[in-house]
């Protein structure tokens, strides 16, 4: 259904996240594996306390050291829940399928209407919310080809990159998020806030291959930082 | 109660809290004991955007980066998150990640967070904010919501009259206040008869960077299992015993 953020389902991640935290002899990398619409709605109070409560463990282990990666590939992406989730991890991996989001394209396209956003146009939604988007504006880290081995070599090399949970990565975020929101506000699509990032061609960037968008992304400055 | 209620009970002797014409909230009051706390929020309902993030976590961040222990009150009345495609397009999800870290960091770093939702809260705007903080307060009127039941009712196609009565008997998907006192969200409603200055201060006093709303949440039986079954999650993954009767 998509929707996993649910009473039982979500105190696992949070007890796996605190016992992390507070037992330095457990592993301190967590590996979360993100395919989720966010929160159970049969239970949705329960699972929205739970993302809450998972944030906030977050928050905490990775002030007490631990490096939380976010592996985002999959069928539904991380939408609602599971996108603030990610907004919270130390670092990112995705592929081409793995869409991030809060507000997913059919619930905006059914309250806002289709010409705000048409759910059933594929290039359109793939260039908004999915994996070449979010590596390209900075959102995540590393971009593999959606395969087990492409996400555990990625995830690999992010483990030992993870900024410190501080004042100062906090405050460098706010300027890279700040500068995104300037530096694109006029943009209405895609296209145009990757010219903006110096890509030539960015009606090129759909078809490329994994290699080579990964190579075009590691060269782009705004793509690759370490304030998170 | 009215936005500007609310700021006159709990500073009645006079506050430098701005409410921008786009609805964030901004500023600063001295409490009834006579120190700082520093205020931010949304007003008037409107959705939470990438723009609105940047003046609210930037001024948790100001609160931090002065140091000392300077408590944060976030006031909401938010429908959600700003549903645009652009939002979408530049990373809301990020943003509001940033604000709820923003929070989190205050919070790990010594200055108490509370939150006072006096009129809407949803989705993620919610987790953004008032679920982000250290204690969650309810103002009587405030709407709840993470979906409205014709939507819930849309996406899991359970037939909404049949939601609406589900809705009477469990606390577990309804929106509402009562709900959320009953999961461990919101810890406290406050009597608005009485001062509003004074209830600040206990719950100052009660508020704590330890995350206790799953224990709130079985106490209070409207979340029985969340408590425990984190806590068997940390005896399994430590090999400790643990006792799964006690809160």
């Amino acid at each position: 259904m998509g929707g996993t953020f649910a009473e039982v389902s979500g105190a696992k991640l949070v007890g796996l996240v605190r016992a992390a935290r507070d037992h330095k002899d457990l592993p301190q990398t967590v590996l979360l594996l993100l395919d989720s619409g966010g929160v159970r709605l049969q239970e949705a109070n329960a699972g929205e306390l739970a993302v809450a409560e998972f944030m906030r463990a977050i928050a905490q282990a990775r002030s007490a050291g631990v490096a939380v990666i976010a592996l985002v590939g999959g069928k539904s992406g991380a939408f609602g829940g599971a996108g603030l989730t990610v907004g919270v991890c130390s670092r990112v991996v995705v592929s081409e399928q793995g869409r991030i989001g809060v507000s997913g394209p059919e619930v905006i396209e059914t309250n806002k209407g289709v010409e705000e956003y048409d759910s059933r146009d594929k290039a359109l939604v793939w260039s908004v919310c999915g994996g070449k988007n979010r590596r390209l504006i900075g959102m995540a880290d590393a971009f593999t080809e959606d395969s087990m081995v492409g996400f555990r070599e990625a995830a690999k090399a992010q483990i030992s990159l993870s900024a410190p949970f501080n004042l100062a990565t906090l405050q460098a975020e706010q300027q890279r998020l700040k500068q995104r929101q300037e530096k694109f506000a006029a943009c209405d699509d895609a296209n145009a806030m990757w010219r903006i990032l110096g890509i030539q061609s960015p009606e090129a960037v759909a078809d490329m291959d994994a290699a080579a968008f990964i190579l075009l992304a590691n060269g782009i400055k705004d793509s690759n930082h370490d304030a998170r | 109660m009215t936005l500007d209620d609310v700021l006159k009970g709990l500073f009645p002797s006079g506050h430098q809290v701005k409410i921008s014409d786009a609805g964030w909230i901004t500023g600063a009051a001295t409490r009834k004991t006579g120190g700082p706390i520093s205020v931010i929020g949304v007003a008037k309902g409107v959705a939470l955007g990438t723009a609105g993030v940047l003046p609210l976590a930037a001024q948790v961040l100001d609160v931090v980066a002065r140091g000392g222990d300077t408590p944060i009150l976030v006031l909401v009345d938010t429908q959600g998150q700003l549903m645009a495609r652009r939002d979408e397009m530049r990373g809301l999800n990020e943003y509001l990640g940033h604000l709820a870290k923003c929070l989190l960091l205050a919070s790990h770093l010594g200055h108490r967070t509370i939150g006072l939702e006096y009129g809407k809260a949803a989705a993620g705007a919610f987790l953004a904010t008032a679920l982000a903080t250290d204690i969650l307060i309810g103002l009587p009127g405030a709407e709840p919501a993470v979906m409205d039941l014709p939507s819930i009712s849309r996406v899991t196609k359970l037939p909404e009259a049949e939601l609406l009565k589900l809705a009477k008997t469990t606390p577990v998907f309804a929106p509402g206040l009562d709900h959320m006192v009953l999961m461990g969200a919101v810890a406290k409603v406050w009597d608005p008869a009485q001062p509003l200055d004074g209830q600040l201060e206990d719950a100052l006093a009660a508020a704590s960077p330890v995350d206790v709303r799953d224990v709130l949440g079985a106490e209070r039986k409207g979340r029985p299992m969340s408590a425990q079954v984190a806590r068997r999650v940390i005896a399994e993954a430590t090999g400790r015993s643990c006792d799964l009767a006690s809160p």
